[in-house]
């Protein structure tokens, strides 16, 4: 237990050391959100409409922006070697790694999220809902992203592949993730589509630190 | 100090080994033992395949025939090897402190302490420096610390006399005698002349 906290530590302190890469996700998450009632024109009832949507979406695209400091870094320096011989199994490592991810690439921005609410002129009881989703459906964006970065990880332009890999993965989280703040068969729907996202984090978080482990292992060879 | 670890007997031994990456291989029919107390010295011209037969024999390599065994290791001991290549695994933005305490909690801290260590590799002030302003002779050392902050029985090194200076050479040359004398063993690709007792000489050509 105290090397896979150590690992959460490390990875931390490197991200918030990191001299604004947690801000860059940020902004770019903001930014995204921002120009779309400049894109679309201001209707308010149109952007209330797809609101939930954009959030996702920014969302979705700022945590792969932040994929590639997943295992990349590692893997050039020669970390990630030593982990396949450490006394703490691959998995763990890996697990610890998704988790950081999640504080660093998927918390900021679910604690933004009331500002682009502001933006995109959604009511209170919506921008609780859409929080809520988020929190239960950013574990499985960061899961199936730790998929995506380990098995890019031995090839060098892998960064631009990853994204492509997972996106068919995330596709069920956006539409559950959209499906629980705008409901479009009423308040049950809603909470048949939380609980969906919840599943689907739950299964994504339980299983993608063996395949990343045996991912990085065959990648390594 | 603090205790001295005495490791129990084992043996590290490579048998037919073929080795290589992908299709190309390196190196076929490789035989070679190294018994506790012992080391051996692998030397080759470069792409010898000195680092790739040193991957394999650490276990991050597959080997393409041939195995690669550890007799007399308790079960429940761990990993028994450590391995230093010629990436030093240090990251600017942490301090030297800081990554060898990491490595001393994913590895075990079954070695000396973190204080400890950096004294014996002759970095004991830089504990507080971000290790990304460490020269590469300092990165160099501090790859060394993690060796002994987690006592493991087998050393398998790849050019770990590079960026050192001639007394980091000394340096070396005294943990390899006291991590022998301990009952440990090494392996180390060199084209440098690191004088341990004990110490063979393995030479590999260049595969027809």
């Amino acid at each position: 237990m105290s090397g896979f906290l150590a690992v959460l530590r490390r990875e931390l302190r490197l991200a918030l050391r990191g001299g604004g890469e947690v801000l860059t996700l940020l902004l770019f998450f903001v930014i995204v959100g921002a120009i779309v009632p400049f894109a679309v024109g201001p209707d308010k009832a149109l952007l209330a409409r797809i609101a939930p949507g954009i959030v996702w979406i920014a969302a979705f695209l700022s945590m792969l922006l932040g994929l590639d400091r997943l295992f990349r870094p590692d893997g050039e320096d020669g970390t990630l070697s030593l982990y396949r011989l450490a006394d703490l199994p691959l998995v763990a490592v890996v697990a610890a790694k998704v988790i950081a991810h999640w504080l660093t690439a998927a918390l900021p921005l679910i604690v933004a999220s009331p500002f682009l609410a502001l933006l995109l002129a959604m009511d209170g009881e919506t921008l609780l809902r859409t929080i809520v989703s988020l929190l239960l459906g950013t574990p499985a964006l960061a899961a199936f992203g730790g998929i995506g970065a380990a098995v890019t990880v031995a090839t060098r332009r892998g960064g631009l592949i990853a994204p492509i890999l997972i996106a068919p993965l995330c596709v069920p989280v956006l539409i559950f993730g959209v499906g629980a703040i705008s409901p479009l068969g009423g308040p049950d729907q809603a909470s048949a589509a939380m609980l969906f996202l919840a599943a689907l984090s739950l299964m994504a978080l339980a299983l993608s630190p063996f395949a990343a482990a045996l991912a990085i292992d065959w990648g390594e060879d | 100090m603090t205790h001295r670890q005495v490791f129990s007997p084992l043996r590290l031994t490579a048998r037919a080994l073929s080795v290589g990456r992908g299709e190309t291989v390196l190196g076929r029919d490789i035989a070679l033992g190294v018994a506790s107390g012992g080391g051996l010295l692998l030397r080759g011209a470069n792409g010898a395949g000195k680092s790739t037969l040193l991957l394999t024999l650490a276990g991050l390599l597959a080997p393409l025939e041939g195995d690669v065994l550890i007799e007399g290791l308790d079960e429940d001991f761990g990993p028994a090897r450590h391995y230093c290549g010629h990436r030093n695994a240090v990251r600017p933005r942490l301090t030297v402190g800081e990554t060898l305490d990491f490595w001393a909690a994913i590895n075990g801290a079954s070695g000396l302490s973190t204080a400890e260590a950096l004294e014996k590799v002759g970095i004991a002030r830089l504990g507080g420096v971000d290790a990304g302003y460490l020269s590469a002779g300092q990165q160099r050392r501090l790859a060394l610390a993690r060796l002994l902050v987690s006592a493991r029985p087998v050393w398998l090194l790849d050019e770990p006399t590079a960026a050192l200076d001639a007394e980091g050479h000394r340096l070396l040359a005294a943990l390899l005698r006291d991590h022998l004398a301990s009952g440990g063993l090494a392996v180390i690709a060199t084209h440098d002349d690191i004088v341990v007792d004990g110490f063979e000489t393995f030479t590999l050509g260049v595969a027809a």
